[in-house]
Formats: structure tokens, sequence, C-alpha cells
């Protein structure tokens, strides 16, 4: 039983994982922008496919590093092309545009690379099991929590220290004054889309190691990024990592009692969220609601 | 245009659209369509205005409204499965189910705003589609809610096939959807109408005003359920099935879409953005499997070329 606990703890902890890396790259987009990007699950797939692709050509190590560089390419001129004429514009809008592109890069990718599934190799020395006791911590599972701790951490310093992390959280709190200041708005809401687009990219990759690639794997990872935002609060990059990890332990939890309501749980969570706290757990009043 | 008095030409617009619609039969099969390709623009387009009641007159994006709709539907099942066979009753028990889901969720929703708004309606409206997709023993999950029909009209003095006759059929769902058309332009043209164009052009005056504006977003955003539950009912009835794919947020998106492309500032926009949704999907599909992606194309076009959509581009043309 302990051992079924653990088991179902450290899967939630993983899936946490991946709703945080997806779920921060939308909130980062949303913060500044104001755009809800429904096309995340889209870049996650392209990010998946490219490694893919790739592989066998620079190895899965080249492929971890390339292939979100270049979904974030794709990402940075789709903004410049497509998103940036709507700025200003009903929040509608751009919520109908992504929601387009969403289906664009989910049959293209059936188009391209086929409907049926993909496996991804990853490298032997990550695929064995740690132990034998603990039989289901595959090495492959500890890195990818641990690249996405690293990745976590650098956008935070990324955030927190650099010119341009400073600039989007200004833009965040009063997009007025950072134009007024003489920053370049432009430019900034298009890097910052770019870096959002690069987690999506990222866990993409991650992700095909440890689920195989399918066009439709990015709209079954949307909604609980959603959820995650919601209940750690919108507006609050901290509010959505704890969110993420939140649903996804209290997911695998309850697969150990009730499987089948493993999902439903996180639709619970939301109701109560948005019942007792409606800002969510670390939303500020007044911030876009 | 809703609220002004009714002018000559107005009433001539109004006379035109129900001609066309109630003339439908005659000219669509000769035009290479069929009826029940009509009967089903008539039932998605009253779908399209019950967002659109909500989306274009109160200002407020919901996301999720699709759930609504398939709630409709799954309550008409349910009722024709196991309660009764009587269409009446099925179209009450799926208004009712979809409109009183609708109305408590959005008594938790509707203090938010924006897309904010918009999110957690999503996260929402995918609740039920979640229950209707995993509580297959009752609603048969994937396979959608199968084995009931839409049964003959008794009026007392005759009885009316809708089952077989696809005319019939139609010039019922016409009639349903006149008496929810009316509804709606009638809501709209009273002083909470009016309330609700208020909140929708300046919500910070609205209250200013002493306008209570949550209550009445959620006032407007019941009734916008009730509405799109009854036209779930509706298309319940149309597929004699209820589809789990009908709650998801994907649907949503179509509704959303039909608005737009109409023209969301109007009041019939949506019903003719369906009628172009509809036609063109059926065509897309029947000629590619990519349909999706010229959808998503289609969408895109929409966006960025015509935001007022199709009847705010020609009367923007007609003035200039």
């Amino acid at each position: 039983m302990t051992q079924l606990l653990l088991f179902n703890i450290t899967n939630g902890l993983i899936i946490g994982a991946f709703y945080v890396l997806m779920a921060l790259g939308i909130s980062l987009i949303l913060n500044l922008s104001n755009v809800i990007n429904f096309a995340h699950g889209g870049f996650l797939v392209v990010g998946g496919y490219i490694a893919y692709t790739i592989t066998p050509y620079v190895g899965f190590w080249g492929a971890l590093l390339i292939a979100p560089l270049l979904t974030a390419i794709i990402g940075f001129v789709i903004e410049r092309v497509l998103v940036r004429p709507l700025y200003g514009r009903d929040p509608l809008y751009s919520l109908l545009l992504t929601f387009g592109l969403a289906f664009i890069f989910e049959d293209g990718a059936r188009f391209i690379w086929g409907a049926q599934g993909k496996p991804v190799s990853v490298p032997a020395i990550l695929a064995q099991p740690l132990s034998s006791e603990l039989f289901f911590v595959t090495g492959y599972r500890l890195f990818m929590v641990v690249t996405v701790a690293i990745a976590v951490a650098l956008l935070f310093v990324l955030l927190r220290y650099t010119r341009l992390g400073i600039r989007i959280r200004a833009g965040t709190l009063d997009l007025e004054t950072v134009a007024a200041l003489g920053i370049n708005v432009g430019r900034l809401r298009t890097l910052n889309f770019a870096v959002g687009i690069y987690l999506a990219g990222l866990s993409g990759v991650l992700a095909a190691g440890q689920l195989g690639l399918e066009p439709t794997m990015g709209t079954s990872l949307l909604m609980p990024s959603f959820i995650a935002i919601i209940v750690g609060g919108v507006g609050s990059l901290t509010g959505t990592l704890l969110g993420g990890l939140l649903i996804g332990v209290a997911s695998g939890i309850t697969a150990v009692f009730l499987p089948a309501a493993s999902e439903a749980i996180m639709y619970v969570m939301m109701a109560i969220v948005l019942l007792i706290r409606p800002r969510g757990l670390l939303g500020e009043e007044g911030m876009m609601t | 245009m809703i609220g002004k008095p009714l002018s000559s030409r107005r009433l001539a617009t109004l006379a035109a659209i129900w001609l066309i619609l109630l003339l439908a039969p005659f000219w669509m099969v000769p035009l290479g369509g069929y009826t029940a390709l009509g009967t089903r623009v008539l039932v998605l387009g009253l779908a399209a205005m019950s967002v659109n009641f909500l989306l274009g007159f109160t200002g407020v994006l919901s996301f999720g409204h699709a759930a609504y709709f398939g709630l409709g539907a799954y309550g008409a099942g349910f009722a024709l499965k196991y309660l009764m066979p009587s269409t009446p009753l099925s179209l009450l028990c799926g208004t009712l189910l979809g409109g009183v889901a609708g109305a408590l969720l959005g008594a938790l929703i509707a203090r938010r705003r924006g897309v904010y708004f918009a999110m957690v309606t999503i996260a929402f409206g995918q609740v039920f589609y979640y229950i209707a997709f995993q509580w297959s023993s009752v609603t048969g999950g994937d396979d959608g809610l199968r084995g009931f029909a839409r049964q003959p009209l008794h009026l007392g003095f005759a009885t009316i096939d809708i089952l077989s006759n696809a005319n019939a059929f139609y010039y019922f769902v016409l009639f349903c959807v006149a008496l929810a058309v009316g509804m709606m332009g009638f809501i709209l043209r009273s002083p909470f109408g009016r309330t609700m164009v208020a909140i929708r052009e300046n919500e910070r005056r609205a209250r200013f005003l002493g306008i209570p504006v949550d209550r009445h977003i959620w006032i407007a955003f019941s009734l916008s359920c009730f509405f799109m539950a009854f036209a779930g009912a509706l298309y319940a009835l149309v597929n004699n099935f209820a589809d789990p794919r009908g709650l998801h947020y994907s649907q949503s998106g179509d509704f959303v879409m039909m608005a737009v492309m109409g023209g969301m500032r109007s009041f019939w926009g949506p019903l003719l953005g369906a009628a172009v949704f509809v036609v063109v999907q059926d065509y897309l599909s029947s000629i590619t499997i990519n349909w999706m992606s010229f959808i998503g194309m289609l969408f895109i076009a929409i966006v960025l070329f015509f935001p007022r959509g199709l009847l705010g581009f020609l009367r923007r043309k007609a003035q200039t």
C-alpha cells in the first residue's frame, strides 16, 4: 500500500512537473499580452515531432537542446505575423486565432508524421530503473523532473535578474508605464511569447520520451494547465508552479483510491478554490479578475 | 438595431428572413442541399445566437457554452430513453438540465471578467465533457447516448410524423427556433436587455448608475444557458443521438466562431454564420481529410480580415 501510494505520488509529481512547464508558458503569455494561447498544446506537439525528426542526426541530447529552440523560433514568427495585429483588440480575437492555430498544428502533425503514435527512444543510460526497490523511478523520470526543475529555476532567474525579465514583470503589472518609459513593448511581447513557446517545445521533447508522440497529445495536456493557472491564481507565476504541482500530486493520490476520479479531482479542486478564494491561491485581487 | 422602433425597412428585412427560412425545404434541394442540412443550420444557428446573446449583447465571452448545449442533448436523450417517449417532454427536460446547471455554475463564475472569465468557463465546461466521457454506464461514454428517437407529435386532433418526414421535422424545428428567437428578441428589447447593452458598452458607468452588474451578468449567463440547452435538446432530436464531443470546448469554439463570422453585434448574424460554417464544414469534410486545417485557416482569416463578421462587413460596405 505504501509503495503503491509512493508510486502514485511520484507519478503525480512527474505529471505535475509537465503541467507546470506547460502552464508557465501559457501564464507568461497570458500575463503580459492578455492572450489565452490555445495553440500551446500545438506547439508542444511541434516540439515533440521536431525532436523525433532530428534525433537520428543529432542524438537525444542534441534534440533536447535544438528542438525547443526551433519551436521558439516558429513561435516568434507566428507572434510577429499573426498575433501582433490583434493586440489592443478584444481578447476574443487572439483566442479564436490561437484556437484555429491549434487545429492547424494538430492536423499538420497528422498530415506530416501520420496519425499513429510514434515511439521515441531515450538514451539507455536513462531507461533503466534506479533500484529494484523503487522500480518505478526510472532514470528518465528522474531526469525529466530535474530538467523541469532546472528550466523553472532558470526562468525565475531570468525574470528576477535580467533586464528582459525585469521588463516582462514590469509590463505584466503596468504595460502603459513601461511603454511610456521608452521600452519597445512590441519587441518585449514577442520575446516573451518566444520564451513561453520555448517552454512548450521543451515539454514536447520531454513528453515524447515519456508518453510517445501523438498529434492529439497537446490537447489533452492543455486543460490541466489551464486548471493549474486558475488554481494558482492568474497573474502569479509562483502560483502557477504551485497549482501545477498540487493538481498533479492530487490526481496521483486519487488514482490510488478511486482511479476513475483521478482527473475529476482537478476540477473539484478548481471549484473549491474558486468558491473559497476566487482569485486563486497566490493571485492578487484585482489582477485580471 | 435592437430596440429601435420597427421601421418599414426593418419589417421588410424581418419578413424576408422568415420567408427564406419558411421556404427553405423548397429552395435548398434544387441548390444541391438537403432538408436535414437546413434543420442542422437552424439548430446550430440558435446555439450561436444563444452564445451571442451573452457575447454580443453583454460583452462577456464564455468559451464553455458547448457544455450546456451538450447537457441539453443528454437531458433530452435521457427523457426519451428512460422517462417517457414524448418529444415535448424531452425538450423540457433537456432545457432544464442544461439551464439549471448553467445557472448554478454561473453564480460561481459571474464575478470574473475578461480572459479570466473565458478560462474559467472553458475549464468548467470540460467538467461535463469529462463526466459524459467517463461515466459510460449512464452516458454511453465515447460512443455517446444512443437508443432513443424523437416521437411523433400528438396534438389531440392530429398526429404529426416528425420522425420519418424530413420536411415536417424541419417545420417543427423552425417553430421551436422561432419561439426561442422571439423570446430572445423580447428580452433584448426589455429594460433588462438595454441594461445588458449598457454593461457591454461601459461596465464602470453601469456600476456607477447603481446597476448590480454581477447579478445582471449572472442572469444573462443563465438565460443564455437555457437557450443553449434548448438548442442542444433539439440537436439530440435531429440526430437521435447525444455526442460527448458536443460538450467539448472545441465545440464551444465553433459556436463562438459562428457568432463572430456572422457578425456578433447583430441579432441575426450568428444564424448567417452558422449557415456558412455548416455548409463549409460539410463541403470540406467531403473533399479532404485535412478539413481541420482549412477550418483553422478560416478562423485565422476571419479574425485577421473580417473581425466584424459578414454582416458587419456588408453594413460597412453599404455605408461607404
